[in-house]
This record gives structure tokens, sequence and C-alpha cells, in this order.
């Protein structure tokens, strides 16, 4: 295939979208039709993000533009047997399973015994709840300037809404797991979740992204989540793809009075993965964490753009972010604080840590703080280092063996991140993962 | 239990041991004292196989192998402990995981059994009482935020539990006040045996007060000088180092 310009692969996934609507049968009269052609127009005049555009400047897509990519299939190839190595120890009886995309309902092992909540898949809740999702789907993940964003909710037509009524709580912690399969070639895969949480509620959401195959599977997520007043969600984000994805990931989360937002991210997987997380504090004494980690080797790209808008006074908010790159692996942290006008009283603290294990990895990090009240406490760091040479010669003095040494350097390093893993079982699998991973860095 | 033969090592280009010779016999302890320069540290690091320095000739042999084909880890399994002078601190590993995992390190590479959790617990606290260790000690990160005497009693603690052939000991005696100093001797005299040996290296006489040596030897300009016993290093206390240069340039005239 011929290399194509960014117009020509542009108008491709523009003109595709009269193939998804043939294909939508009888969801062409859901109310929320009406923003998907107004999301395919407003991509049409973005189009995909070049270096030039400043929040593009250190990741390049265009490896994932050499191709006209169809939209996703169905896939087979995975078995309940195959799912035990994704799931987490007493969450297997809480499971959402994603495949390409689309809602696996056989894959799936769910049942929900909460009043009033619902867990439904998108495809299905947008006609039995158009009114309730009408509220909210498509209210907070702006399109106006996210191209990806326009894409999503342009073709998304599965993911999971999840809706928790006021003060009810979901005890058991959910997992979504995401599986693609791109064995049948490449493809283009959009996933929406829309997640809200209503005042005085409770709520616990894990998600997992994993894969097979060769060919390109291009990844389009969008998160919608809403905490209403005094809600907590607990949302924890382990990307483990396999190394022919292309995770682009886009969240807005949005909280409302005394709510609490924490996401603890992990990437560990992919070819090329770029996080938009974007946290809004809108009113009084919230609290918001984004807590991050990514490991990367040989090239893979992991690209973290996170913002924090604190809309109004006296909220609080913790973020910390720590990688570890090694071969020619790469990565981007920018991390955006906003502090409007009215929100007096912000505390605000930032930090983030790289560690770099060969010549040839590489990070791009940048702190971007941007204040305009005047009674604020606000702290960021950023750093960039090796691991200490002495403290691996005094772990090897001791008779453990240089791989071991540097892989207990490695899990110091990154340690504290995982203490913000709230569910036990998850924490400790995600832990071992990566202790092993490390061995391959 | 370790034959050091003509040994040269330099550092960045400078010769720092100039053909050092040197045999310690198991169970003894041998005290190796001289000014600063003269490739005291330089010797511990070494023997300990720290990769900065260069070993320009020589042969070390331990208990039979050749100690200086040998990576760290390996010199450490075969039974050879460096007290740091510097212990290192290492922010996110707790002493009880760092000390279980070369303890079973060390017991996998002399094919014993791992030891569990419940059981390197009850060892772990029978060495404690050596160096009057506190138990909250156990939790904490590895010499984070450590005293210097809390170190150089680590270091102590380290030795007990991982039970070497052969400790060296690189100025532990440096920064410790008399009561940190007696508890460290104690540590290492109750160590003492027929099967294990001593290197001891310092500045200063007052160490040997409390861990009394076999051997002292005098280092200059990376080779030992003088050997002697015990009274060696009190005349060295008396008269300094420089009674034992001018010897030493006497004798190459």
């Amino acid at each position: 295939m011929s290399k194509l310009n960014y117009d020509e692969i542009r108008d491709w996934y523009v003109s595709n979208f009269n193939t998804f609507e043939n294909n939508l049968n009888g969801s062409l009269d859901v109310p929320f039709h009406k923003v998907r052609k107004s999301a395919i127009a407003k991509f049409e005049e973005l189009g995909f993000p070049a270096r030039r555009h400043e929040e593009w400047k250190y990741t390049n897509i265009t490896p994932l533009l050499k191709e006209k990519l169809p939209l996703a299939g169905k896939s087979d190839r995975f078995s309940a047997a195959d799912l035990a190595a994704y799931t987490f120890e007493g969450l297997e009886k809480n499971l959402l399973v994603f495949v390409n995309g689309q809602y696996s309902k056989e894959l799936s092992n769910y049942k929900n015994t909460v009043d009033g909540v619902i867990i439904e898949n998108l495809a299905s809740a947008l006609k039995n709840h158009s009114d309730l999702i009408a509220d909210s789907l498509s209210q907070y993940a702006n399109y106006d300037d996210e191209a990806f964003v326009a894409l999503n909710t342009a073709y998304a037509n599965d993911g999971l809404f999840i809706y928790v009524p006021d003060n009810a709580e979901v005890e058991a912690p959910l997992h979504l797991l995401h599986l693609s399969d791109s064995n049948d070639g490449a493809f283009f895969s959009n996933t929406r979740h829309l997640i809200v949480a209503g005042k005085n509620s409770r709520l616990k959401v894990v998600e997992s992204h994993h894969g097979i195959g060769d060919a390109i599977c291009f990844n389009n997520f969008v998160s919608e989540v809403v905490v209403m007043d005094n809600a907590r969600v607990d949302h924890v984000k382990l990307q483990d793809e396999h190394s022919a994805a292309y995770h682009i990931y886009n969240l807005q989360a949005h909280q409302e009075k005394e709510s609490v937002y924490s996401l603890v991210n992990i990437d560990i997987g992919g070819k090329l993965t770029r996080n938009n997380l974007n946290v809004a504090l809108k009113a009084e004494h919230c609290e918001g964490h984004l807590i991050g980690f990514y490991m990367g080797s040989k090239k893979q790209h992991i690209d973290n753009h996170t913002a924090i808008d604190h809309a109004m006074p006296n909220c609080y908010s913790n973020e910390i972010y720590k990688g570890i790159l090694g071969g020619k692996a790469s990565g981007v942290f920018n991390g955006k604080i906003f502090v409007r006008e009215d929100a007096q009283k912000t505390n605000a603290y930032q930090d983030n840590k790289a560690l770099l294990l060969s010549d040839d990895a590489k990070v791009n990090t940048k702190p971007q703080l941007e204040i305009f009240a005047d009674d604020v406490k606000c702290s960021h760091g950023a750093t960039v280092g090796q691991l200490d040479e002495e403290a691996i010669f005094y772990l090897r003095s001791r008779g453990i063996p240089k791989e071991k040494a540097q892989s207990m350097m490695q899990y110091a390093f990154a340690s504290d991140v995982f203490e913000y893993i709230p569910i036990e079982s998850v924490r400790e699998k995600i832990d071992h993962t990566i202790f092993e991973r490390f061995k391959t860095l | 239990m370790i034959t050091i033969k003509d040994l040269h090592a330099s550092v960045e280009g400078n010769q720092i041991l100039n053909g050092l010779t040197l045999e310690v016999k198991p169970g003894e302890v041998h005290a190796i004292m001289g000014p600063n320069g003269s490739g005291k540290s330089t010797l511990a690091n070494v023997l300990a196989g720290r990769e900065d320095y260069e070993i320009d000739g020589g042969e070390v042999t331990f208990n039979g192998q050749d100690l200086l084909e040998m990576g760290p880890e390996d010199r450490a399994r075969e039974g050879l402990f460096l007290a740091f002078q510097y212990p290192v601190e290492i922010p996110g590993v707790s002493n009880v995981n760092f000390l279980k995992t070369a303890v079973n390190e060390i017991r996998e590479y002399r094919g014993e059994e791992k030891m569990d959790a419940m059981e390197f617990l009850a060892y772990i606290r029978e060495k404690m009482k050596l160096v009057e260790m506190d138990e909250k000690f156990l939790s904490r990160s590895v010499n984070e935020g450590f005293s210097g005497g809390e170190k150089k009693r680590n270091e102590i603690f380290q030795m007990a539990v991982l039970e070497p052939k052969l400790a060296v000991m690189d100025e532990t005696d440096s920064g410790l006040d008399i009561d940190a100093l007696k508890i460290v001797a104690n540590g290492v005299n109750k160590m003492r045996g027929q099967d294990r040996s001593f290197i001891v290296i310092t500045h200063y006489q007052r160490l040997l007060n409390y861990i009394v040596p076999d051997v002292v030897h005098v280092l200059v300009d990376g080779k030992i000088v003088e050997s002697g016993d015990k009274d060696l290093a009190l005349r060295l206390e008396a008269q300094g180092y420089d009674w034992v240069k001018g010897e030493q340039a006497a004798a190459t005239v």
C-alpha cells in the first residue's frame, strides 16, 4: 500500500462512517445518533493530530495512518478457560468482557444485586435507558478539539454503562476486561464507557486491556466518569496490550461537591499508548487522585497527558507518576494543573519521576501549572534518573544476583504507586506481574 | 582461607595496590592499618568485587578458588562478606525483604532449602540480639535515615545473618561512639571461631582494644611493609605512620 497522507486517511474514516451507520440497524433513531453525526463532522474538520500540534509534539501516530483500517469484527478465539490468565482473584463473578470493542455476553459473568444499579453494555443501554444516557453521554468528554474523542463519539456503539443511584454502594469491584484479537487482520475499534455515580454512592472499577495477534489494533477508548456529591469512585486501569496495539484512551472525570475520584493507571504493554486523563473538580471540597506507573522496553512509546482542573475552592488533588524505560522505549509525561480564579485554598500536589535503564531510552516530561488564584498551595517535582549502581553493588555483595538486584531497585522505585490500588488481589497480581516483567527491560 | 599474592590494582588509571601479599588462615583475625591513601579501602573493595577497580596483576585464592574470577554475588555466596565503610541507603527496600532475599539466594546456591517467612523471622530475631537491634528496624528501608552508628551496626547485623567464612571490615569503627563501638566489637567477638576469619581494616588502634587481632599489618603505598602481633598497633598509635615509612625508606636505600 502506498503511503497515505493525513487528509486521505481522514477521509477514509469519514467515508467509512456511512458503512457504520448502515450497520447500526435500529439504533439510528436513538437520540444519540445526532451526536454521532456532529462528532464525525467535527472529526472531518480536525483530522488526525500531526507532530506540529503542540499536544502531540512527542508522539508520532503516522504508523497508525499507513493503512485504511476497517472496523473491528468479531473474534471467537477467546474461551472462558483463557480468561483465567486475565482475571483477578475474587473478581471473577463481577466480570464484564469486551472483545474487539464489543461486549461479550458469553464470556462475561455478572449478576447485579443492588437495587436501582444499572450495569449494561452500551449498545443495549442506548435503547433501554436512552433518557438516562442522554443526560450524560458525551456531555463531559468534549470532542471539539480532540480528534480521537470525536472519532470515538461517532463510531462507538458498545462499552459499558454503569449507573449507581444516590446512596447505593456497589460493594464488589467490577472488572472490565478488554481483549483484542488481530489474528484476522488489522482493525479499528471504539469502546465507550459511561460511569455515573449518584450522590453518596460508592463504586470500584478495575479495567484491564490485553490482546493477541500481529496485525495492528487501533483501540480508541473514551470513558466519562461522573462523580456526584459525596460519592467515591475508585478506578484502576491496567494496560497490558500486545505489541501490535495502539492504545488511545481519553478519560473525562467530572466531580461534584465533596466527592472523591481516584485513578491508578498502569501502562506496561502496547506498541504506542496515549492517555489523555482529565479530571475536573467542579465543586468545593473534592479530592482527585491521578496515580500512574508506566514501563516500556524495545521501541514502546507511552504518553500520559494529564489535566486536573481546579474550578472551585477548597479542593485537593494528588498526582504521582512514575516510569521505567529500557531499550529504545520512549515516554511522555505532561501534567497540567489549572487553578481557576475562583479556586482559592486549592491544594495541588504533583510529582513525576522516570528511571532510564539504557542510553537509548528517553522521556519528555513537562509539568504545566496555570494558576489564576492567589491563595493556593501547589507543588510539583520532576526527576529523571538511572539505577543507583552503588546500591546494586551493595545488594550483590550480599549474594543477590545482579538481575534480581536490579529488579529489587526498580520495584523500590515504583512500589509506592501500587499501594494506591485499593483492591488487594488486584494490587498483588499487578505487583507480581510487574516485578516479573522487570527482567525483560 | 584467603591468599593474596602480589596484588596490583588501580582505579581510574591510578595505581593503588602495588604488590600486596597476605595470607589469612581459618580462625585468624588480621588487622590492616595504614595512613590515608595507603590502599586500605581499595583492598576491601577489590576483595568484594567492585567493578570500578582494575586488577593489574597478582592473584587471590579464596578457599581454593580464584576469587578475582567471581562476580560480587558469587563471592558472597562462597562466604565472603564486606562490611562497608559507607553503607548504602536503599529507599523502598525493607531490611527484612533484603535479608530474606540474600539469605535464600545464598542457601539456594549452597543447595540448601529456602527459609519460609516464619523460619526466617525466628532466625533473624536471634541474630538481632547479637547487635542489640530493635525489631522496628526490620520494616524500615535499608539504611535509610539511619545514623552513622546505626548503619555500622546494620553491617555487623548483616554479617551475623549471612554467617560468612571471611569478613572484611572496612573502617567499621569510623564514626562510632564508644558504646556503639563496644556493641559492634562484641558482636564480632561472638562470631569468632576456628572456621571464620576476619580482616579488620582500621585507621586507629582503638577498635583493636576490643577486637584483639592475631596479626597486625601496616599498609603503606599499596604494600604491606610491616607485620607483627597486636603490639605493633600500639606502637603505631604511639609513634605514627612516619616511623614505618621512615624504616621503609631506609630499607630501600
